[in-house]
């Protein structure tokens, strides 16, 4: 368990760092926490040449808020975001889920731009950016784009961003006044991998009505927008049974696989029960 | 004042040094010039080979050497075969090196010897071995079937070794049954998970042709005979030390890892210090397993729920090799009717090869298995018979007026199995109690109705401890009044310098800081075998005492001498013996040491030094015992299981350091929670393992125990001069069965049984569904 040779770069500006990746396409990667990457080197499952170290770019690790958006440098510490009062004050599912993710420790090292770029199938912050219509900003060395949540999970570890793009920040537009949340994750451990997680918003779009967003993760290929359970809250709220109808259409649509951490029927089972009461949270902070 | 430390929760002697960091752990020794060692290991659960191309490896700069079993020569001859069974068919023991063949992913192929780690990683990779796969044998029942893959082609058979024992008359208690329970029961595979893996570090001298081997093994002394002789080497030339050792639980204890001969081979060979030290995939892949069994059982019982009989019919999954023998379906056998009186008892086994690697103890070694199998049963029974899980153990237990009561089966190391000084009623009165069993009971209907499921599970254990063979322990008073303690058996991590110093400091009123204890190496004390099944406190605290006491007498009788006084006069108190009633006549142990070594004077005949060694084996070992308890609550839509109180009364004889049993108990039930709901090894059908990271092995942390309260019992062992049981064990024997006891309860309104373990969240929601179990 000890990596393969490989050269070492550790720029402080992204220009350098872009450009870098630009030099060594496809055998460089970029070294962010290093909470998953430097396992899987040293299991030597990747075997880059050059590692571009991040670490240094101190322009990456900020966190505001701007025009009641919140903008978080790609480097930003895990355990930063989540001790951050705005973050949790204007988006508190955000705040829960980093919870979730592993322990102190790694948070303290995993950055929520390394995260996303990982793109693990069961991570939760591609759910929760999913959920939360986020922006993605890379650049790479034909300069800056802006990658929408829903077209930036492209796959099992696959994302938008090209060989030699960076994802240099996240941009989450503010949620409006009332918004209900609930974020629920089965998992056998605390701080393991999800078995599901779910992460429900709901906003109220005047006139009594919500707008709902349901996303599962750990069915396989990474988050998923579950539309017909949000069909169901939008239509019919959050009483009665509606949510654990939102729950049974959310498992009706889900296709997990067996693996050797659960069977198929049995993630359907999480996906139904953790929608339901990820449902019922948000509808109990709904309005609020 | 002769100061009482025996009982007494001193703190850790071992503590400042390992909190601090100063403690040297294997990865820890530096040498000059060191070189570094990685493993090439099977990728297939069988194949055969006739040729290892390391041309490319060994051109690589930096590499040293590729050794393959054709370099080993005469050292690649089998291992020692450990354990006889009167069963046995085809004993079949591995070797350092495969020869030509191998049968697990991960047995040793070959050793390559660089300048760093990292090079010798590189090194594997360019390694050729023209491997031709073949068939393999790797689900239990399937293998110890007729017609199926074999592991050792020189066989007919994967049956290694097949083995009955009767107790009583057996055909008469099923004839005389009113119900009888048939039905079969998993404890899954599972592995010791030790935080530091093994590693071996050895260093050769050319100009004495000696070896100094600095190795994580849990018996140093027996390595040492087993490296020796297949290097072709005196013992006097081979020293092994087993230093800070982090964690051993039995995978550490084997005659021997091949890394434990091939490090010293190269060593030797190159003339340069070699290390080598194994990472996690490789711990899961080429170090030892544990805990499958395969149980058909079938209880005779009355039916106001008396047990008359069990039948057990059990297959021992033994991996490729046997060198250990089967000596985990020995413990699982004799342990297997627990505390209660069963009249009759007929068990056979079959100690079967897989593809898969080698098994050998884990922290209990059988105990668990035959443990889950009887206190399963015990409440199965209950519910066929519309008993309670308490009630039917409370009628069927040994009684103190019944001891000693011999049940008639007989423990490793040869030891009959009597129950004596043991209260089992009050153990169980005392768990009840203590998890507010009736409280659970009573408030489950009233919960039921709102879909809260929550329920109480509860197991006894008896644990066989303190066996054969023997231990030595050597206590030397110095000039300097410092007092050396001597012995074999090494620390894991138990805290035996505190304990082994609680003791000689207590014996010799000397005070704690004057002792030093040395273990674990070969060139401070090399007799007797090493740490295992619970025995170091009883065998080797026994040998301490009995050292102990022969120094004190020698210094009674030297001082008798100087002080002219009576040894019947004469006592110890704060590293001196003085005149009973007048302190300020008094001479030092200091001094009497002094005056033991007369350089010029030495009589014939006589042995210089206030010394003495003493060597302790206990014919009938020592039963540990008592009752775990816990309470969950299940989560039915998610089969997820929240464990809300966990219990547990132990009894384990004097506590020589309570805080010392605290913490083997706390551990020990941690490893079985992880065991009953976490910890589990897989392979595929072809024997590839699914399982080799702690993201796929699920080792249960801190967040994941519950908090554990425990009640002491100390009833005193009349077997041992301390009255000391042994307690290494006992915390992971009995978590399974209550865990699974606990579930069972819980879903109770769905006929839940557990016949598997660990259990896991989908087959917890299998049993509320009604699900074929997965």
């Amino acid at each position: 368990m000890k990596p393969p040779p490989f050269a070492y770069e550790c720029p402080t500006e992204v220009a350098d760092a872009v450009a870098l990746l630009a030099a060594h396409g496809a055998d460089a990667r970029p070294l962010a926490g290093g909470q998953s990457l430097v396992p899987l080197l040293n299991f030597r499952l990747a075997r880059p040449a050059v590692l571009v170290d991040l670490n240094r770019i101190t322009a990456l690790g900020q966190i505001a808020v701007e025009n009641g958006a919140l903008r978080i440098g790609a480097m930003a510490r895990q355990a930063a975001v989540e001790a951050d009062p705005d973050v949790g004050r204007g988006w508190p599912l955000l705040t829960e889920a980093i919870g979730h993710i592993a322990h102190p420790q790694i948070r303290n090292r995993g950055t929520i731009g390394g995260s996303l770029a990982h793109n693990d199938p069961a991570a939760e912050l591609p759910a929760v950016m999913l959920a939360l219509d986020t922006e993605m900003t890379a650049r790479g060395s034909k300069g800056t784009r802006t990658i929408q949540a829903q077209d930036f999970c492209a796959g099992t570890m696959e994302t938008a961003l090209a060989p030699d793009e960076l994802l240099t920040e996240i941009r989450i537009p503010a949620l409006p006044e009332g918004t209900g949340w609930g974020f629920r994750e089965a998992a056998r451990r605390q701080g393991d991998f999800a078995l599901i997680a779910v992460a429900v918003l709901l906003r109220p779009s005047g006139a009594g009505g919500i707008d709902a967003r349901v996303v599962v993760t750990g069915t396989g290929e990474g988050p998923v927008r579950m539309r017909g359970a949000e069909v169901v809250l939008t239509e019919r709220g959050t009483e009665g049974d509606a949510c654990e109808v939102a729950g049974n259409a959310a498992a009706e649509a889900s296709e997990p696989a067996d693996d050797p951490h659960a069977p198929a029927w049995y993630r359907q089972r999480l996906v139904a029960a953790l929608t339901q009461r990820a449902c019922r949270d948000a509808a109990m902070r709904l309005g609020r | 004042m002769t100061t009482r430390l025996i009982g007494e929760p001193v703190e850790r002697r071992e503590d400042e040094r390992l909190l601090t960091g100063r403690a040297r752990f294997i990865d820890d020794v530096h040498l000059s010039d060191m070189l570094h060692a990685a493993v090439l290991r099977s990728p297939h659960a069988k194949a055969r080979f006739t040729r290892i191309d390391a041309r490319a490896a060994l051109a690589l700069p930096g590499v040293q050497a590729v050794i393959t079993h054709e370099d080993l020569g005469a050292a690649n001859m089998p291992m020692p075969l450990l354990n006889e069974d009167p069963g046995f068919i085809h004993p079949r023991t591995h070797r350092a090196l495969a020869p030509g063949q191998v049968r697990f992913v991960g047995e040793a192929v070959a050793l390559v010897v660089a300048d760093s780690r990292y090079l010798a990683e590189d090194a594997l990779d360019l390694i050729e071995v023209d491997y031709a796969p073949g068939a393999a044998a790797v689900d239990l029942v399937a293998a110890a079937a007729p017609g199926g893959p074999l592991v050792h082609d020189d066989t007919d058979s994967n049956v290694a070794c097949r083995t009955a024992d009767n107790t009583g008359d057996i055909e008469s208690a099923f004839a005389a049954a009113d119900f009888v329970l048939r039905e079969e029961l998993r404890p899954e595979r599972g592995a010791a998970q030790p935080m530091e893996t093994r590693g071996v570090v050895a260093r050769y001298d050319a100009s004495l042709d000696t070896i100094t081997i600095w190795d994580t093994t849990q018996a140093p002394v027996s390595a040492r005979g087993v490296i020796a002789d297949k290097l072709g080497l005196s013992e006097a030339a081979v020293t092994v030390i087993a230093p800070d050792v982090g964690g051993g639980f039995g995978v550490k204890i084997f005659l021997v890892y091949p890394e434990e001969l091939l490090i010293p081979f190269a060593a030797r060979l190159l003339d340069r210090p070699v290390k080598w030290i194994e990472d996690r995939r490789e711990h899961f892949i080429g170090s030892n397993h544990e805990r499958l069994m395969v149980h058909r059982i079938e209880v005779a019982a009355t039916r106001d729920g008396r047990i008359l009989g069990i039948k057990d019919r059990f297959l021992y999954d033994s991996g490729a090799y046997c060198p250990y023998g089967p000596i985990n379906a020995q413990c699982a056998q004799a342990i297997l009717p627990g505390p209660y009186k069963i009249p009759a008892v007929h068990t056979e086994y079959e100690a079967v090869y897989t593809n898969t690697p080698v098994v050998s103890p884990y922290r209990g070694a059988g105990q668990p298995h035959g443990n889950f199998v009887t206190e399963a049963a015990m409440n199965h029974v209950a519910r066929a018979l519309g008993l309670d899980a308490a009630e039917i153990r409370r009628r069927n237990l040994v009684r103190p007026e019944d001891c000693p009561w011999d049940s008639g089966r007989i423990f490793q190391g040869n030891t009959p199995f009597i129950h004596r000084d043991s209260d089992y009623p009050l153990q169980l009165a005392k768990a009840v109690d203590a998890l507010d069993y009736a409280g659970v009971k009573r408030g489950q209907p009233a919960e039921r109705e709102q879909g809260i499921f929550r329920g109480a599970g509860i197991a006894f254990f008896v644990e066989g401890t303190g066996i054969s063979p023997y231990e030595g322990v050597e206590v030397r008073v110095e000039p300097t009044g410092h007092v050396h303690v001597a012995t074999g058996f090494p620390s894991q991590g138990q805290g035996h310098h505190t304990t082994l110093t609680q003791i000689v400091a207590e014996t010799l009123a000397v005070a704690p800081e004057q002792v030093v204890v040395e273990s674990g190496r070969s060139d401070r004390f090399a007799w007797g075998v090493g740490t295992f099944a619970s025995r170091a406190a009883v065998v080797g605290g026994s040998a301490a005492l009995g050292a102990a006491k022969a120094v004190r007498a020698k210094a009674l009788d030297l001082a008798s001498e100087e002080l002219e006084v009576a040894p019947e006069d004469l006592v110890l108190a704060d590293g001196a013996v003085h005149v009973k009633g007048a302190p300020q006549m008094a001479v030092t142990l200091a001094a009497l040491a002094y005056a033991a070594n007369p350089i010029n004077t030495l009589q014939a005949g006589a042995e210089p030094g206030l010394r003495a060694a003493d060597y302790y084996r206990s014919p009938d070992g020592a039963i540990a015992s008592g009752v775990h308890g816990a309470v969950v609550v299940v989560d039915i839509a998610t089969g997820m299981v929240e464990i809300e109180t966990y219990v547990v009364v132990h009894d384990c004889g004097v506590m020589i350091n309570p805080t010392i049993v605290e913490g083997q108990i706390l551990g020990g039930t941690a490893q079985g929670i992880g065991g009953a709901f976490y910890e589990k090894l897989r392979f595929d059908e072809d024997g590839q393992p699914l399982v080799t990271t702690f993201m796929d092995y699920l080792i249960p942390t801190a967040m994941e125990i519950p908090p554990i309260e425990i009640h002491h019992m100390e009833s005193r062992c009349s077997l041992n001069p301390l009255g000391v049981k042994g307690v290494g064990e006992g915390g992971a024997i009995p978590a399974a069965a209550a865990f699974a006891g606990a579930v069972e309860d819980a879903l109770e309104p769905f006929g839940a049984t557990v016949r598997a373990v660990p259990l896991d969240p989908p087959a917890i929601l299998a049993m509320i569904e009604g699900r074929a179990e997965s």
